[in-house]
């Protein structure tokens, strides 16, 4: 099993090799619709990336309003 | 052709089609590739009527007023019939709104029944402004854990009379939907919709995009917008179609949609359109040369065919692929809620899909004009729907003037400011606030808002949306032209200035090929035309649930910027 600490670095290297950033270049606390510029459709696939990875699924309505990683790992970590 | 000339009200007419096409399917509810609920007009009535008696039992009369906070799902129709049949009012509320800004229009709409999701409303009941909605006195929440704690909600799918209800018939003139075109930044604006708003709207609308038993209309647009209140409930269910709602907008699974149910509609924004015809042309252009260059022929030989009128049969089969994508029964993409680009409407009109674009506000009951494609016209919104009077008022001397609307599907009012109605209805006639000309076929072309445009010290009246166009596809994340005395208004006419916002991908700089490249767009403007500098805005533009950019919003923002530092010369 996981821990949060590792689920949200999952989260980040996933987040950083969708978008094609730097590994570590992005931080648990960021708001990932500011840091990387993204709007709602592209965090809908970002999303799907990120299910398929770790094998759940997250309703729509469990990452309505979630804009920074560590919450949205928060949320995997719930389901895993 | 439709004919609810017989019907008072939209209960009424929905009453008689869930007779009328009682075997046929009317809802198909599905969460990404699993199929959770297909219920037929008759299954649909057996659903409705037990919430309708429990309604009934409750107390809740004539005139009574629901409020309905949910996703696009089955329990959003079917609560929303059962209002209709026991002579409610509904009050249809955008589920992306803020808890406070829910409460704030659940207060104003005098709303005394909520009807509402659990994961909503788990954040409604936690927020302040929930003190500040007495009037809520009922509150029904849908697919709610076994063990949650509902905080004085009910369960919807407990919420079941056990007799027949009584069926509460209604006038035309009373109203049927309370909707808020906006209203969250302190004046709510209330939409008073009559039933006779809806019942003519949906006639003139479905003269020229019918619907039949058989059609798959794919609800995407949130149902409490007019579009898809109109195109993805009344409007199919009172010809026999089906409505399909998917519980997760993936956009894989939202692909899938297509082909998997044989959509014969679909409405979207143009952002989304927009993005749609993104990963079409990345296809295109990574096929072989050599299929590239016959797909270019079939294209152009498409085009050919189609220059007077769709010719859905020929184009699916010169351009097989591509149609089978879309699951080869699609009749049109409806495209509304903001200004869509002529050259994404004709690109996907050069595939053989029509694209329906109008314009239409809440006020004058969804739609005003549609483009009826004969022939496709893509640089208008279109011709006046049946039943719709459309004059300019002063117009300039390029015939630009403000689009005012006469028609049996204007609102009644604005609920609760009488002053603010007979500012915006006089005589009878909806003063739209936007500006356009009709051309000598008939076709509005609008061409920006009344109050955010300049008037050059030459007298020419610019228009932002008018030269938007021309940073079409420039490399930014988003980009919208403001005359910079909507943002920092100055008690001035003269010296007005249009400035380019721009906000930038991930990592981008606003460096200075980017700058150029702005220049370079902006110098094929006529010079009076021509923006004068830029500014860049570290942060999303505001978007509306159906992702139209809220302007007036982005505005506000924008000016607490400095605009002696802001706007960055080119």
């Amino acid at each position: 099993m996981r821990t949060l600490e590792q689920t949200t670095q999952e989260v980040l290297d996933l987040a950083a090799k969708h978008f094609r950033l730097p590994a570590g270049s992005l931080a648990p606390a960021d708001d990932f619709f500011k840091k990387l510029g993204i709007d709602s459709l592209q965090t809908l696939e970002m999303l799907s990336r990120i299910e398929n990875h770790f094998g759940i699924e997250l309703p729509d309505y469990e990452v309505q309003g979630v804009n920074d990683f560590q919450t949205l790992a928060e949320r995997i970590q719930s389901r895993l | 052709m439709l004919d609810l000339s017989k019907y008072q009200s939209i209960g009424e007419a929905l009453k008689d089609a869930l007779d009328q096409f009682a075997n046929e399917v009317c809802l198909i509810e599905a969460d990404r590739d699993r199929e959770k609920e297909r219920l037929t007009y008759r299954e649909f009535k057996a659903r409705a009527h037990p919430l309708a008696k429990a309604l009934q039992d409750a107390g809740f009369a004539a005139g009574d007023r629901t409020s309905i906070i949910m996703t696009n799902q089955s329990k959003w129709l079917i609560s929303a019939y059962a209002i209709f049949f026991t002579g409610g009012t509904l009050v249809p509320l955008d589920y992306k709104l803020t808890p406070d800004e829910q409460w704030q229009l659940l207060k104003h709409s005098g709303a005394s029944v909520l009807i509402t999701e659990y994961p909503i409303w788990r954040q409604l009941s936690a927020s302040a402004g929930r003190a500040l909605a007495a009037n809520v006195r009922t509150v029904l929440v849908t697919e709610a854990p076994p063990n949650a704690d509902l905080a004085g909600a009910r369960r919807w799918e407990e919420f079941r009379g056990a007799d027949e209800p009584t069926f509460v018939p209604r006038k035309r003139k009373d109203t049927a939907c309370i909707v808020y075109s906006s209203g969250t930044g302190g004046r709510p604006k209330g939409c008073m919709m009559t039933h006779e708003n809806y019942l003519e709207q949906c006639v003139a609308l479905t003269s020229i995009y019918p619907f039949w038993p058989g059609v798959r209309y794919l609800s995407i647009l949130p149902t409490n917008h007019a579009i898809d209140f109109m195109v993805g409930f009344f409007g199919p269910f009172t010809c026999g179609a089906a409505v399909v709602h998917l519980r997760t907008l993936r956009p894989e699974y939202v692909r899938e949609a297509f082909p998997k149910y044989k959509i014969t509609y679909v409405s979207l924004v143009p952002l989304v359109l927009k993005n749609l015809q993104k990963g079409l042309q990345a296809r295109f252009d990574a096929l072989p040369p050599g299929k590239r260059k016959i797909f270019n022929a079939l294209v152009a030989i498409n085009k050919s065919l189609t220059k007077s009128r769709p010719r859905p049969g020929i184009s699916r089969r010169l351009l097989k692929q591509v149609h089978e994508a879309f699951g080869g029964e699609l009749r049109a993409i409806i495209v509304g809620g903001a200004f869509t680009e002529p050259q994404t409407l004709q690109f996907f009109y050069d595939l053989g899909i029509a694209v329906a674009n109008g314009y239409g506000l809440t006020e004058a009951g969804t739609a005003i004009t549609v483009n009826d494609l004969k022939p496709f016209r893509a640089d208008t919104v279109g011709k006046p729907l049946p039943g719709m009077e459309v004059r300019i008022v002063n117009p300039a001397g390029d015939g630009v003037g403000e689009v005012f609307v006469r028609s049996k599907t204007v609102m009644s009012g604005y609920l609760n400011e009488p002053e603010l109605t007979a500012e915006t209805i006089v005589n009878g006639w909806l003063m739209t606030g936007d500006l356009g000309r009709i051309d000598q076929s008939g076709h509005l072309q609008l061409t920006g808002r009344k109050k955010n445009m300049i008037v050059t010290e030459e007298g020419k009246n610019i228009y932002p949306e008018d030269i938007e166009t021309v940073f079409e596809s420039l490399p930014v994340k988003e980009f919208c032209v403001f005359a910079a005395n909507y943002i920092w208004p100055k008690r001035s006419m003269v010296g007005e200035k249009l400035v380019l916002v721009i906000h930038l991908e991930p990592g981008q700089q606003y460096s200075e090929e980017l700058r150029r490249d702005i220049n370079t767009r902006n110098n094929r403007l006529l010079n009076y035309k021509r923006i004068h500098g830029v500014v860049v805005l570290e942060e999303d533009f505001p978007r509306t649930a159906s992702l139209k950019i809220k302007r007036n919003i982005l505005a506000e923002r924008l000016a607490k910027l400095d605009n002696a530092t802001a706007i960055l010369p080119l």
